[in-house]
């Protein structure tokens, strides 16, 4: 049975999840321990035991992604992540630095680990790494793949398949992208932070809303247009004459369309992206998708998205638009 | 201190890349890292021809250089795994992997090996479970700082091996900022990626990505973007010498490659600097700790 992996970023977010059906949650700790490290979101030592009760209680898993890589000054605080989420008894810790990968199966052996999208494996020969020395038990799999791509690891993999299934979409390998840094000295591998909000500002100019990252100008907006978070991946920028989203157009991944072929090609778990979405967003989502699940499961052959599964993801989507992202390959 | 070219990042026909390296014989680098390291269907050479220029190259200057084998930096498909395995196979050269996958093939082998910017290695316990499986060589993962390269260096020595990892700085040229399975040289095109007719080929020193305002921010080169900027520690060369940086890596560029060598080599060893350098349009804030784009004084 294919498992639903929800997004909580705080506990209301996780009651929602919980409580519409998710199979796990994934949280986080208050620091930079994890790649949605965004100002009044996450899990301190204080709230977390009563999260992981209520999630227990209803027999939902709980994993704690500690997905960030720690520099030297940060190691201590990395560890103690580890140790806290272990010893409170959560299912699984999501990780992406080889140093606490090894810490973590060394000093908790009997903690089950996943292979976070962080850590960018994107090829069986990477998976094999993982296992071979940390043991991990499953691999969270960077959105640059293709269904066939998928499809072809999870025949060679050792180890448990979680693609992501719906949320915002990065379009750089997941783990191996600086851009954030270099415009706002911040990034998801050093501080759990992609295009930070401290680093953002709005301007009303006549030339149109702008937005801004570090003061470096993202876009540009007429009246009529909606206006997005300014994620530098999803700015509007020059070639030559040209103005156009260089690298990505402002969109969601939905994958409900291909959730056979994801099970069919033995993909253990759908990811939902989105811990830093509001408690309805999880609610939304995770209700939509248990419900494509579920009927999925009862008639296999028969499956087809209703059109009010994708309405309600649509309407929650970035963009308001939604695609397959790399699964299809439309610009292939 | 040593100097190296690291691999040229963008796609560059036979010709260029053979007179390239033919004028880099005589300069004064130390290691020279040769293959294709960002797109699969980059064809100007072959796997057998990335050899024989190795080996070529090795003939024509002896022990004055190292050759090295740089691998594929994001790999998805088999038949990418495929010409990776005769890299790591190639029995040679010492192979630069720059993909887990190439750690993976290395290391269960038992050969030894360097990584190249694009591993994330961002602590000395990285670099300790790697060198167990064979790493001789790291190059820091260019968004780290001075501060954070000190930090390492001294829990490497804690640890008793930093004199066994030669540790190499990216110092010169647009940065490897990230990697995507989509290609945006082809996006500015409006081609899909797999009629990209090859683009690439028309930009030597990749496309300029600039905002709005006229501002330099990334830099295109098919399924990678780099930095807008050019990052130069050339100041921070007698700094880098003091902290134990083994080696300072240049990235070729299509024209004035030998010029920065030869700045770099003249600064790095105090002779007189006969070449008149510039700074401008540079940045270094990565190195202070600072946003990547910006250029510091510090």
């Amino acid at each position: 049975m294919i498992e639903l992996v929800c997004p909580a970023g705080n506990f209301p977010a996780l009651k929602e999840a919980v409580n519409n059906g998710a199979d796990a949650v994934y949280i986080g700790f208050k620091d930079d321990t994890n790649a949605r490290h965004f100002a009044g979101l996450n899990f301190n030592e204080k709230n977390l035991p009563k999260a992981i009760e209520y999630a227990h209680q209803k027999g939902t898993k709980v994993f704690v992604a500690i997905n960030t890589y720690p520099q030297p000054d940060g190691w201590s605080r990395w560890q103690k992540a580890v140790d806290t989420a272990a010893d409170l008894g959560v299912d699984a810790l999501i990780i992406a630095d080889i140093g606490i990968l090894d810490y973590a199966s060394n000093k908790h052996p009997q903690m089950s680990r996943h292979l976070s999208v962080q850590g960018s494996a994107t090829s069986y020969e990477s998976l094999r790494y993982y296992q071979q020395n940390f043991g991990i038990k499953r691999a969270v799999l960077p959105r640059v793949l293709s269904v066939t791509q998928v499809a072809h690891l999870a025949t060679q993999s050792p180890v448990e398949l979680e693609v992501f299934g719906f949320g915002s979409l990065c379009i750089m390998a997941e783990g191996r992208c600086h851009l954030s840094s270099y415009v706002t000295g911040e990034s998801p591998n050093t501080c759990g932070a992609c295009s930070p909000a401290k680093s953002v500002r709005w301007e009303k100019t006549p030339q149109g809303l702008e937005s801004r990252l570090n003061d470096v100008l993202i876009d540009r907006y007429d009246d009529d247009e909606n206006a997005g978070y300014p994620t530098l991946c999803k700015g509007r920028f020059n070639i030559g004459k040209n103005t156009f989203h260089v690298l990505e157009e402002p969109t969601s991944l939905n994958t409900i369309e291909i959730l056979p072929d994801l099970d069919k090609i033995g993909v253990k778990a759908i990811k939902i992206e989105g811990r830093q979405r509001s408690p309805a967003y999880t609610q939304q989502v995770t209700q939509v998708w248990r419900q494509a699940i579920d009927s999925y499961q009862a008639d296999p052959e028969n499956y087809t998205p209703q059109a009010q599964w994708v309405a309600a993801l649509n309407k929650v989507s970035e963009g308001s638009q939604t695609t397959l992202g790399a699964y299809s390959r439309p610009w292939q | 201190m040593k100097l190296s070219l690291g691999p040229i990042l963008y796609f560059w026909s036979l010709d260029d890349i053979e007179s390239f390296y033919q004028n880099m014989i005589n300069e004064p680098v130390d290691i020279l890292y040769l293959g294709e390291t960002v797109c699969s269907k980059r064809r100007s050479l072959g796997f057998e021809q990335w050899m024989e220029l190795a080996h070529s190259l090795k003939e024509s200057c002896g022990d004055s250089k190292e050759v090295v084998l740089s691998t594929l930096s994001l790999i998805e498909a088999e038949s990418e795994l495929k010409t990776l395995r005769r890299h790591c196979d190639n029995g040679d050269f010492l192979v630069e992997a720059n993909d887990m996958a190439a750690v993976q093939l290395l290391s269960e082998k038992k050969i030894p090996f360097s990584i190249g910017p694009t591993i994330n290695t961002y602590n000395a316990q990285t670099l300790a479970i790697m060198h167990k499986q064979g790493l001789q060589r790291w190059v820091m993962p260019v968004e780290l700082s001075r501060q954070t390269l000190s930090d390492i260096l001294r829990d490497l020595d804690d640890m008793g091996i930093k004199d066994k990892i030669e540790t190499e700085i990216f110092s010169y040229g647009h940065m490897p900022l990230a990697l995507s399975a989509r290609c945006f040289t082809a996006r500015a095109h409006n081609l899909p990626k797999d009629q990209c007719d090859l683009k690439c080929i028309d930009y030597p020193d990749g496309l300029q990505v600039k905002s709005q305002e006229d501002q330099s921010l990334f830099t295109l080169n098919g399924i990678q973007t780099l930095s807008g900027l050019r990052y130069d520690l050339y100041n921070e060369l007698q700094e880098m010498k003091s902290m134990g940086v083994d080696i300072v890596r240049i990235s070729p560029r299509s024209k004035q490659t030998d010029k920065v060598i030869n700045a770099y080599y003249q600064k790095m060893n105090a002779l007189e600097e006969s070449v008149p350098y510039s700074l401008a349009e540079n940045c270094n804030g990565y190195w202070h700790g600072e946003p990547g784009m910006l250029q510091s004084s510090l």
